[in-house]
């Protein structure tokens, strides 16, 4: 049995894996996330939530890879794509391995270092880069990642907190496809991350529990934990927080995502969308290298 | 009971018969952060424990870069 306080309700194992997917089912139809005969290509970080998405879309029906991306975190990286690999040969589901250190000389805590950037900052660059990127070569319709519900509510308080209107604009369930750009998709906006640690813990899923080391005092960590503490006194509070600022707050936020499209240009070293002449991985790959080739 | 704790791992000794919600604020936790696991299952907030289990707390926030 688990409960599920924001619900007000106790569900056994059958039914709790069904509420999950009736959740996700819930959210793909009311944001026309995959049309039928789309392929979709999941993000896979060997983490529970990513796991979880992998096998409810594949539960689900849908045509859906997965892409690991190799950080170059040491033994976090290894030990991860070892649960990633072991779920899709369990499942018989392909997988996809990017070794960013591999193909681009460089590692996160490199590149953190290089640019001193927080290495959560040059982790999502990069990943935001690469993900679309195997999405855009691999020729699949749809970039699925598994941002739950505490992800985004997490995301949505730090921009309140800062006033962030065009962050707040651009955090969307579904990002359209654009010249560049595969469309992407949160399917797991309904499900709180608790939700789908019990998910996989019940189907027997095995998932990296021990967090990213480099993720220690992260700010959304902090938030989550705010939020978290609301959540105790409030059940549902997280919930109507964020699924009230998508009913009622990104219609009156859609022009501020509509002009900042119409500003993408191309990168004029690798051809993928960006703001500016050169995009921002591309000027990390420079800063990596430079400071690589300084011993720095 | 044993207790097994993550990040970091660690394991504690905490005396039973206890209740799980009682077990997770004893340890300074909130219940929205963690599932509590004995052998594979997971148990409920008002699950006695007894003094001879084995349970996993296992976090459930994860940070970083999505």
């Amino acid at each position: 049995m688990i409960e599920v306080r924001r619900h007000r309700a106790a569900f056994c194992a059958d039914c709790f894996l069904h509420h999950c997917r009736e959740q996700v089912r819930r959210v793909l139809e009311k944001f026309h996330m995959v049309e039928p005969g789309e392929r979709v290509l999941v993000a896979i970080s060997g983490g529970k939530d990513s796991l979880a998405l992998w096998d409810i879309l594949l539960d689900l029906g849908y045509v859906a890879d997965g892409v690991y991306l190799g950080l170059g975190i040491t033994d976090y990286s290894d030990t991860s794509l070892g649960f990633a690999q072991r779920y899709a040969d369990g499942r018989g589901a392909k997988l996809h391995v990017v070794d960013i250190p591999a193909e681009h000389g460089f590692g996160v805590p490199d590149a953190a270092k290089a640019t001193k950037r927080v290495p959560c900052s040059a982790c999502g660059l990069s990943k935001r880069h690469l993900l679309n990127r195997a999405a855009i070569d691999g020729g699949y319709d749809v970039l699925a990642t598994g941002h739950n519900l505490d992800d985004e509510a997490a995301v949505l308080f730090g921009n309140v907190m800062q006033w962030h209107v065009d962050y707040l604009a651009r955090q969307r369930p579904v990002l359209p496809a654009t010249p560049g750009f595969a469309r992407r998709v949160k399917p797991l906006i309904r499900l709180s991350e608790r939700e789908t640690a019990a998910y996989c813990v019940i189907r027997r899923i095995d998932y990296i529990v021990e967090e990213c080391p480099m993720a220690a005092g992260n700010k959304h960590l902090r938030y989550k934990e705010t939020l978290n503490a609301i959540e105790e006194r409030t059940p549902g509070a997280k919930a109507t927080f964020y699924l009230q600022f998508l009913n009622q707050m990104q219609p009156v936020l859609a022009g501020v995502a509509d002009e900042e499209r119409a500003s993408v240009g191309e990168c004029t070293r690798c051809g993928s969308p960006s703001t500016s002449e050169i995009c921002a991985f591309c000027k990390l790959v420079e800063r990596a290298a430079t400071d690589s080739l300084d011993g720095r | 009971m044993r207790v097994h704790l993550h990040n970091p791992k660690r394991d504690l000794e905490v005396a039973g018969p206890l209740r799980v919600n009682e077990l997770v604020k004893r340890l300074g936790l909130t219940r929205e952060a963690v599932l509590v696991i004995r052998g594979d299952s997971l148990v409920m907030g008002d699950t006695q424990l007894a003094d001879e289990d084995d349970v996993e707390i296992r976090p459930v926030i994860s940070g970083g870069a999505r």
